[in-house]
């Protein structure tokens, strides 16, 4: 056991920092929900040229905190039909992960809970172990509009799950460790992950997006479809447990891709006064959160099929070409990290330019197909 | 050097954190919340029709071939993880051995991509 500061006993210390870490995870979740969802509707608003919430409070700041007041008092229902303890049971199944993965995160210079030497790993099994928590709350629900949700987020969980794990072995490849601060300590200075694999950073927001249920991946919470999906047959705190979760999960992807893309805590002055590593990281991460909201705000809804299809066929040769190449010119160049960054540029823009092309290939193809439909005097759809 | 174990129990106490907090927001809103429950309150939500039947019936789950891919691709992930930490004391042979590995699995990728498992129907 280490020992504390102030000549503490380890023990004590250690029990001590126990209770700050867990504290302080519990806390950044809450306050975390309040003000994401405050700038979420902020932001949504000025996006869509609405003024958003505007009276409780000064500028509306009070309205976050005023629905969690009303979510407390809202009664708590459960249908005579669902499956009681599995109904009871998820909201935590899908919180207590959310929690834990605050563990891990490196907020500054020795400032992190537990620094686990797999601690990429232990993140990515936390993510899909929250999958796990709407799988059975769509399943115990015992609503049709919550089991399609559930198993669409199953769906969603077995595609997104291969190509973010592999756009993390592209961090693991340059970093050479699992531990997320020996990853952050690998990168310091301006030349952080983003600027050597931009490629990889793409394919995991894009992953982060889905494992998250954000838009444009949000089929199993789909409003205007399901009712909201697993959620339909919750109200009121249970309900809002799962959405403390949700924003909770936002924060901790936006913190991974932080660690691993943005250089984690390091910026000016953070080795002079180590709790300015705590502002950065900050920083960076709501950096992220804004481009997630800015995403929701631009992009529709997709179907399920064409979902899993730009996994399969997109996503994952992406990936997979993006580690062969990067761990090639690894071991060619084992000094430089200046052929592996060019490389990644070029499939960036490769990968940028590929998808409009498929898409007017497929658009030219569907068209076609149409047109020998009418001819042949059948104006159907085609299939 | 960190204590492992130490870190291990650190988080069991987050993930035991994260139930007890969950059980007190509950128990809160349970202590100050209105509970008058009525045969309609309880009644499973289908957009205002009468519920027919239960959901726990049959569903067509079409993305089947996708959970077998993903089980396969899965495993390998499992395999790519360890290489990736310990590729540059691996070297060339290494990576030839994982572009093979990986290789098969292309393979069976494209073939079920050929055969329009990844289409749906």
């Amino acid at each position: 056991m280490p020992d504390g500061p102030f000549g503490l006993d380890p023990l004590v210390w250690a029990v001590l920092r126990l209770v700050i870490a867990v504290g302080l995870a519990v806390f950044i979740v809450l306050n975390g929900a309040l003000l994401q969802i405050y700038l979420e509707r902020k932001i949504q608003a000025l996006m869509q040229d609405r003024l958003g919430p505007l009276h409780t409070g000064p500028l509306g700041l009070l309205q976050t905190i005023a629905d969690a007041i009303k979510l407390l008092g809202k009664e708590d229902i459960r249908a005579t039909v669902t499956d009681k303890w599995f109904f009871l049971a998820a909201p935590l199944i899908v919180f207590s992960p959310m929690l834990a993965s605050f563990a891990v995160i490196p907020f500054s210079k020795d400032f992190v809970g537990a620094d686990l030497n797999i601690g990429l790993l232990y993140l990515t099994t936390l993510g899909s172990m929250t999958v796990l928590g709407i799988v059975i709350a769509g399943w115990a629900s015992n609503n049709k509009y919550s089991l399609i949700g559930g198993l669409r987020s199953a769906g969603q969980l077995i595609s997104y799950e291969v190509p973010q794990i592999l756009s993390l072995v592209i961090v693991v490849l340059v970093s050479g460790s699992l531990s997320m601060v020996a990853i952050t300590e690998s990168q310091p200075g301006l030349l952080v992950n983003l600027v050597v694999l931009p490629l990889a950073f793409v394919t995991y927001l894009i992953s982060a997006l889905a494992e998250t249920n954000r838009n444009p991946f949000d089929l199993p919470e789909a409003e205007s479809e399901l009712v909201a999906g697993f959620l339909t047959e919750y109200s009121g705190m249970r309900w809002g447990v799962f959405f403390l979760a949700e924003y909770g999960q936002i924060t901790v992807v936006s913190s991974i891709i932080t660690t691993l893309w943005l250089g984690g805590w390091h910026g000016p002055g953070v080795d002079a006064l180590p709790v300015l590593g705590v502002l950065w990281f900050t920083l960076k991460t709501y950096l992220i959160i804004l481009i997630f909201m800015w995403v929701r705000a631009t992009l529709p809804r997709l179907r399920i099929d064409q979902l899993m299809s730009f996994c399969w066929k997109a996503l994952i040769p992406t990936t997979l070409a993006n580690i062969a190449v990067t761990a090639a010119l690894l071991l060619a160049f084992p000094h430089s990290l200046l052929p592996v960054a060019i490389a990644n540029w070029v499939m960036l823009g490769l990968f940028l330019a590929a998808i409009p092309y498929f898409q007017r290939r497929r658009l030219a193809a569907t068209r076609k197909r149409l047109r020998v439909n009418v001819r042949g005097g059948v104006a159907t759809e085609g299939t | 050097m960190p204590d492992y174990n130490l870190s291990y129990l650190y988080v069991f106490v987050f993930f035991l954190t994260g139930a007890l907090f969950t059980s007190l927001l509950l128990g809160i809103s349970r202590l100050i919340a209105p509970r008058k429950q009525t045969r309609e309150k309880l009644r499973t939500y289908e957009s205002g029709e009468e519920p027919v039947g239960q959901a726990w019936g049959r569903y067509p789950t079409h993305f089947y071939v996708f959970a077998l891919l993903f089980v396969v691709f899965e495993v390998d992930v499992m395999f790519l993880i360890p290489w990736a930490v310990f590729f540059r004391s691996f070297g060339w042979v290494g990576l030839a051995e994982m572009s093979v590995f990986i290789g098969i699995l292309v393979v069976g990728l494209v073939y079920a991509w050929r055969k329009d498992a990844l289409t749906w129907y």
